[in-house]
């Protein structure tokens, strides 16, 4: 590979389940920090695509990179650099905050020191101190969703990976998850994100649209728009969509 | 190894904080022995027998008099004729009659033999054959203890003998019977569900991404249930000893062992069971119909295989209670050691092997 600064680094990636073709030879790449999002309709093929990316699906044919390892034989060390946040529930609803935490901390190896500061610092930035021995299943859906990101964060990781995060939450939620979402970009974390709603692609770097399997499209927000000649990111969805 | 303390110490919160899962773990095995111990039972006890003494001589007045001296029979009535035989049964209070011939006494000393007939109401066939066997073994007692007082012993009867379990108690059957249904529900089942719902949650992904090896997961996920189990099954056989005199002849060490061994098997198939069902309720329903009917109606412990129909004797091979049952009956109650029922361990070990074998490529198949 070349010497670069990309972290995610896609060629031809294929997988198929017997003659279905989920995902057809995709090629792209994600930079350092850089916040990508991954967009498609549902059926698209981005879930089958990203489950490669975490090392939980070994590809059909092609190859791909993740923070410098090989999906297809170095998933354990890949496993290890990323953060994964799914749109089901990250977290367990019959634990408390700080049980979440220290068991999340605990096998991504952890020291318990390590795990101590990291509830400090997360409850207060979340501003969740008195709750920290609340049942997660007592909270609210953002409130979750917010803990379920910075417990993904909890090792590290170079590159995050977002299932669709903000997946039936409030808008004003979404508003705030969004900002942490850069906070943490500004910190140099890549930020891998898919999602249904197409404002929030607006947000992101750049962005990608799959139709069908095949990446049809690829660039940042603005430029798509200019490209299709489009308002907002949901026309230029509409127009791939349809053909 | 740290890793791996951490998840087993949020399987033990999971487990302590479902009210259902806990009352299935600690609730279910002492409610099931306790129900099994007194309330279904076929024991007899105090059952009402009428007689229809046609001789009424010394020897059968003495007869009568032990069999109404045991706790299993009262004399509930006296008749006098074979036509009330059917009344008194119709009357349903009855179970059993002895119908007595005439001149007994004369007849066991001049011919060395005289006959009492046991009639028994066999609508319930479990009862009238325990009847039936009790009352045999209350005359038998008798005669002998005739015999050694007699010059001549006037009758040669071939004895049989009940061995193992001789008060026919059964709730001396139902102990292994029940602690295999409670080690197959906890191990199998509990497990099965555990797994499962970390699945429907969706939470399975999230440590299926984490560094923690698939393997690590499963038997984070079965450390708490080998634990668990190994407490009940030693809950039960507290139980039954205290409770029930229960006695256990052979090695406690050994009854140990086969127990762990039998826990290790229904612990695979409760991962084989996950590795199927994609839902909790699926995993409890393969798990109740495919693991307990089998547990509760192919395993020996209530039906016995032997009068089963061919083909049920058959599939009753395969399941693995049938084999623990066995095993558990032969050490506590005949205290046989593994040299007598090594078959039996034998076909448990290789069907917990073939279980882990077949979920372990169930698991494989899923992740590629």
């Amino acid at each position: 590979m070349m010497e670069n600064n990309n972290v995610i680094e896609v060629k031809e990636l294929t997988k198929m389940f017997g003659d279905f073709t989920a995902v057809s030879a995709i090629t792209f790449e994600v930079k350092q920090g850089e916040i990508f999002g991954f967009l498609g309709a549902n059926g698209a093929g981005k879930t089958t695509a990203m489950k490669m990316l975490i090392g939980i699906s070994k590809p059909t044919a092609g190859d791909a990179r993740v923070a410098g390892f090989d999906v297809a034989s170095e998933a354990e060390n890949i496993k290890k650099n990323i953060g994964y946040m799914s749109q089901k529930f990250a977290l367990y609803d019959d634990l408390t905050v700080k049980e979440n935490i220290t068991f999340f901390g605990g096998i991504y190896g952890l020291t318990r020191a390590k795990i101590k500061e990291k509830t400090r610092e997360l409850t207060e930035e979340l501003g969740l101190k008195d709750l920290t021995d609340q049942m997660v299943g007592s909270l609210p859906l953002g409130w979750k969703q917010k803990i379920a990101f910075s417990v993904s964060l909890l090792h590290e990781p170079k590159i995050v990976f977002l299932d669709e995060p903000t997946g039936g939450v409030d808008p004003i939620t979404r508003r705030q998850f969004w900002e942490m979402i850069y906070k943490s970009a500004n910190k140099g974390t890549t930020i891998f994100v898919t999602t249904h709603y197409m404002d929030e692609a607006e947000y992101c770097d750049r962005v990608s649209i799959m139709v069908n399997g095949k990446i049809e499209a690829l660039d940042s927000p603005k430029k798509l728009k200019e490209q299709y000649g489009a308002e907002t990111m949901n026309d230029v969805f509409l127009k791939l969509a349809r053909g | 190894m740290k890793q791996f303390r951490g998840f087993v110490i949020k399987e033990f919160y999971h487990i302590f904080r479902d009210k259902r899962s806990l009352f299935i773990l600690f609730g279910m095995p002492i409610a099931q022995i306790l129900l099994f111990g007194f309330a279904i039972t076929n024991e007899i006890n105090n059952v009402d027998i009428a007689v229809l003494d046609h001789s009424k001589d010394a020897t059968t007045e003495e007869m009568i008099n032990s069999i109404a001296a045991s706790e299993y029979f009262s004399i509930d009535q006296f008749i006098e004729r074979e036509a009330d035989i059917e009344t008194v049964f119709k009357q349903g209070k009855v179970k059993a009659v002895l119908n007595i011939e005439k001149d007994f006494s004369q007849k066991l000393i001049k011919d060395g033999k005289a006959y009492v007939q046991i009639i028994t109401d066999a609508t319930d066939p479990n009862t009238a054959n325990t009847i039936f066997n009790y009352v045999t073994s209350i005359l038998q007692k008798f005669q002998s203890s005739k015999n050694k007082s007699a010059e001549f012993p006037y009758q040669i009867v071939p004895q049989t003998r009940m061995v193992y379990n001789p008060e026919l108690k059964s709730v001396f059957m139902f102990v292994p019977g029940v602690m295999t249904i409670i080690l197959m529900l906890v191990s199998a089942m509990m497990t099965s569900i555990s797994i499962t719902r970390e699945k429907e949650l969706g939470t399975m992904e999230i440590l299926l991404v984490s560094p923690l090896k698939p393997f690590q997961v499963i038997v984070g996920k079965v450390v708490p249930y080998i634990f668990l189990s190994v407490i009940n099954a030693i809950v039960i056989v507290v139980l039954s000893i205290f409770i029930f005199k229960m006695p256990v002849e052979g090695s406690l060490f050994l009854l140990g062992l086969e127990s762990v061994l039998f826990i290790i098997t229904a612990l695979a198939l409760g991962i084989l069971i996950s590795s199927i069902a994609q839902t909790q309720q699926t995993a409890m329903m393969i798990s109740l119909m495919g693991l307990m009917l089998p547990v509760i109606l192919l395993s020996g412990f209530i039906f016995p295989i032997s009068s089963m129909p061919f083909i049920l004797q058959i599939i009753s091979n395969i399941v693995p209670a049938k084999w623990f049952i066995i095993i558990i009956k032969g050490i506590m109650l005949k205290g046989v050691g593994l040299w007598f029922i090594w078959k039996e361990t034998l076909v448990l070990l290789g069907m917990t092997v073939f279980f882990i074998g077949l979920s372990v490529k169930k698991y494989k198949i899923r992740l590629e």
